[in-house]
């Protein structure tokens, strides 16, 4: 049962991106008109035959993924992990064919299922029972396939009253669950699974693990990306790390989990200079973020209880005095929920000054957070123009701690929130 | 056990067997669009029968009363204008819908891997559907004018089939041009418009001075309108061979441009869509 199912050789892939241009998610023809006049005819030419055009004067090559070599042997359970921008999704987008590498090859011996997200597809419009045809088909099974486990995939979603209702008046959890139902229910050799995990309430976390577990034990091939950990270890026997586009660590998935670990508490400040991935207009720039006890003094995780001081810093083009800034960062729980967003209009602090060079401090005292990494996007607008913002900026690293201030550690149990409350007890006159 | 080796830069062998493979994805996404779309609006079925009805009623006054056009030999001009109307719309709604099908799947090509040729085809089906429902409009004029059609009227799947085609290249390369340059929508309404003129919809292609019309018929759709109406009208509306030859070699070569760019294209739709 040690035969290679998947093997990358070298893979690279590369992108292109052009700099000293705005930042917009798709070009206008206009734009690249107006900035190319002098080799209009040849952009025009490569245009028509669809050579790819970069916008800027310069470009620059950006490997997403460099030199990943592997082998998966049949069977395996193999779970990715890497930071945010590692690479991860990237691979699973080569493996599943989705873009084609720069580089290297892959060869794969057998069918492939991937899972980027789930529920790809649904259409709002169409009933339950039209939906799981639908995605069951995009997801590559058959109508036959379909039809077999028809029954199994309604009772997985426990949706049956609501088969012939449009999915658009579905609620969310309902939807979420017919998703994954679908999903589960794929049977491919070899199945590629992102972060999709993050979705529904925990107990219908709980069933697709074990639904997944089962896929697993079946003696089929999964890739599995996550961020929660506890799921990498529960699904998987082996592991590898990316970081920046390499594969960093290889092994059973214990050591995997412990050399990522080690790796992500040795990152000094997040550094967001060189982050490609934001939008807004980018005359002010978020260069990095740090985390600072009420001493003053840099740390690496935050724990729970204490105070703690974010610092954003940043470069500016303009100084400006008295701007409206609108600063704001998301802080969303493993499992990816919305935990709590962080602004300065809410508290009434949105008139600052911005400097050439500065940083935009957060305090937040008595930290209220639970153990674990909460992931955190960034956003700046000044006088109501959007001047940067990146998902994923930065991670808050939270460690237990004594939250009440009774000597004792709280852990993080009972989930990821910690409020100031008190209990007394009181009588009623009778 | 099939193995799949992915490359950079590798032509895929096997593409057109992959797409026989993905025909169920094709059925599927084809009957998503028409369900969605008789879902969607009340009147349904009957939009498409109105639009192109009412567009021939309003041809037939300004080019028949109005411009006193000839009709092509005895045929009621109306006929002769919804003969027309029928693969311009065809060819019309599904050039539309089949150049914007990759950024309205803008969530499946980024997710999921098929041979992306598979979502600009199966949109031309929802085209085709609105076309076969129109046609029994035709059948009922033809029974209200008493306009029995010959046997060549057994040709008509041919015409269609070269009506679809006749979209499908060009919507095929605007679609990918559409991934990356969003400007390109605005391009088809414009097309369409323009091309209703510039096309024999409202008028004979008869009534093109003899030493033109070969070069009329560098607009396909010339020929492909001139075959539906040989093939409805019969001896009324004789075919001009050289000129329907010639547009044929313009749709193929279309064809041909747009699949190449197509294919030339595909493997970097998730990477900018």
């Amino acid at each position: 049962m040690s035969d290679i199912v998947i093997k990358a050789e070298n893979l690279g892939k590369k992108y292109i991106i052009g700099h000293q241009t705005e930042r917009v998610s798709y070009l206008a023809l206009r734009d690249v008109w107006m900035q190319n006049a002098r080799t209009l005819w040849s952009k025009t030419k490569d245009l028509a035959t669809g050579k790819p055009i970069i916008q800027g004067d310069t470009t620059e090559e950006v490997w997403a993924l460099k030199d990943v070599s592997f082998e998966i042997h049949r069977g395996e359970a193999v779970g990715i992990i890497g930071r945010n921008g590692a690479g991860k999704s990237t691979l699973l987008k080569v493996l599943s064919r989705i873009t084609e590498p720069s580089a290297g090859r892959v060869t794969i011996d057998e069918r492939v299922a991937s899972l980027l997200e789930v529920g790809t597809g649904f259409h709002p419009e169409l009933t339950g029972r039209e939906n799981i045809y639908l995605n069951g088909t995009i997801l590559g099974m058959t109508r036959k396939e379909i039809k077999r486990k028809f029954d199994e995939i309604v009772a997985f979603a426990e949706v049956e009253k609501y088969l012939d209702t449009p999915v658009k008046r579905y609620s969310s959890g309902m939807y979420v669950r017919l998703a994954f139902a679908v999903a589960a229910h794929l049977e491919p050799e070899i199945l590629v699974v992102d972060e999709v995990l993050a979705v529904g309430d925990a107990a219908f976390q709980k069933k697709c693990l074990g639904k997944m577990g089962d896929v697993a034990k079946e003696g089929r091939t999964v890739l599995f990306v996550s961020h929660n950990m506890a799921a990498v270890q529960q699904l998987c026997q082996s592991g590898m790390v990316l970081n920046e586009g390499k594969v960093n660590f290889q092994g059973d998935i214990g050591s995997t989990i412990n050399h990522y670990i080690q790796d992500v508490k040795t990152v000094q400040m997040v550094n967001l200079a060189e982050r490609r991935d934001r939008k807004g207009s980018q005359w002010l720039k978020f260069t990095g973020v740090g985390f600072f006890n009420a001493g003053g003094n840099e740390q690496q995780q935050v724990i729970s209880g204490q105070d703690v001081f974010i610092r954003f810093y940043y470069t500016s083009e303009r100084f400006v005095r008295d701007a409206t800034v609108n600063i704001a960062f998301n802080v969303r729980s493993s499992q990816g929920y919305l935990l709590t967003n962080l602004n300065s209009l809410d508290v009434n602090r949105s008139t600052m000054y911005l400097h050439p060079k500065g940083f935009f401090q957060c305090s937040w005292p008595r930290f209220n957070l639970r153990s674990g990494s909460y992931d955190c996007a960034l956003f700046c607008a000044v006088n109501g123009d959007i001047v940067d913002w990146l998902q994923s900026a930065f991670t808050i690293h939270v460690e237990d701690g004594d939250f009440f201030n009774t000597g004792r550690i709280i852990n993080r149990e009972q989930g990821d929130v910690l409020v100031s409350y008190d209990w007394t007890s009181h009588h009623i006159e009778v | 056990m099939s193995e799949i080796i992915i490359e950079a830069g590798r032509a895929e062998k096997n593409y057109w067997g992959d797409l026989w493979r993905y025909r169920e994805l094709f059925i599927i996404l084809a009957w998503r669009d028409l369900s969605v779309r008789y879902k969607q609006t009340i009147i349904g079925i009957l939009w498409a029968i109105l639009r192109p009805f009412l567009t021939m009623i309003v041809f037939t006054i300004i080019f028949s009363k109005i411009a006193k056009l000839p009709s092509d030999g005895n045929a009621p001009y109306a006929l002769m204008v919804f003969a027309a109307m029928l693969p311009w719309s065809l060819f019309a709604n599904a050039l539309s819908e089949s150049s914007n099908s990759l950024i309205d799947n803008t969530n499946l090509i980024s997710k999921v891997y098929f041979p992306r040729m598979i979502m600009p085809a199966a949109t031309v089906i929802t085209a085709l559907v609105d076309f076969l429902i129109s046609l029994v409009v035709l059948i009922g004029m033809m029974l209200y004018y008493k306009f029995a059609p010959g046997l060549q009227i057994l040709l008509l799947p041919l015409f269609i089939a070269i009506a679809l085609l006749a979209s499908l290249g060009p919507g095929l390369w605007i679609t990918a041009l559409n991934v990356k340059y969003r400007d390109f929508r605005y391009i088809i309404p414009f097309v369409v418009q323009f091309g209703l003129y510039v096309s024999p919809v409202g008028f004979s292609s008869k009534v093109v001075p003899e030493q033109w019309r070969l070069l009329y018929s560098l607009n396909p759709m010339v020929g492909v309108i001139d075959g539906f109406r040989w093939c409805i009208l019969g001896s009324e509306s004789p075919l001009y061979l050289p000129g329907f030859l010639l547009s044929l070699t313009i749709i193929i070569f279309f064809l041909w441009l747009g699949v190449s760019r197509f294919r030339r294209m595909e493997n970097t739709f998730a990477d900018i869509i």
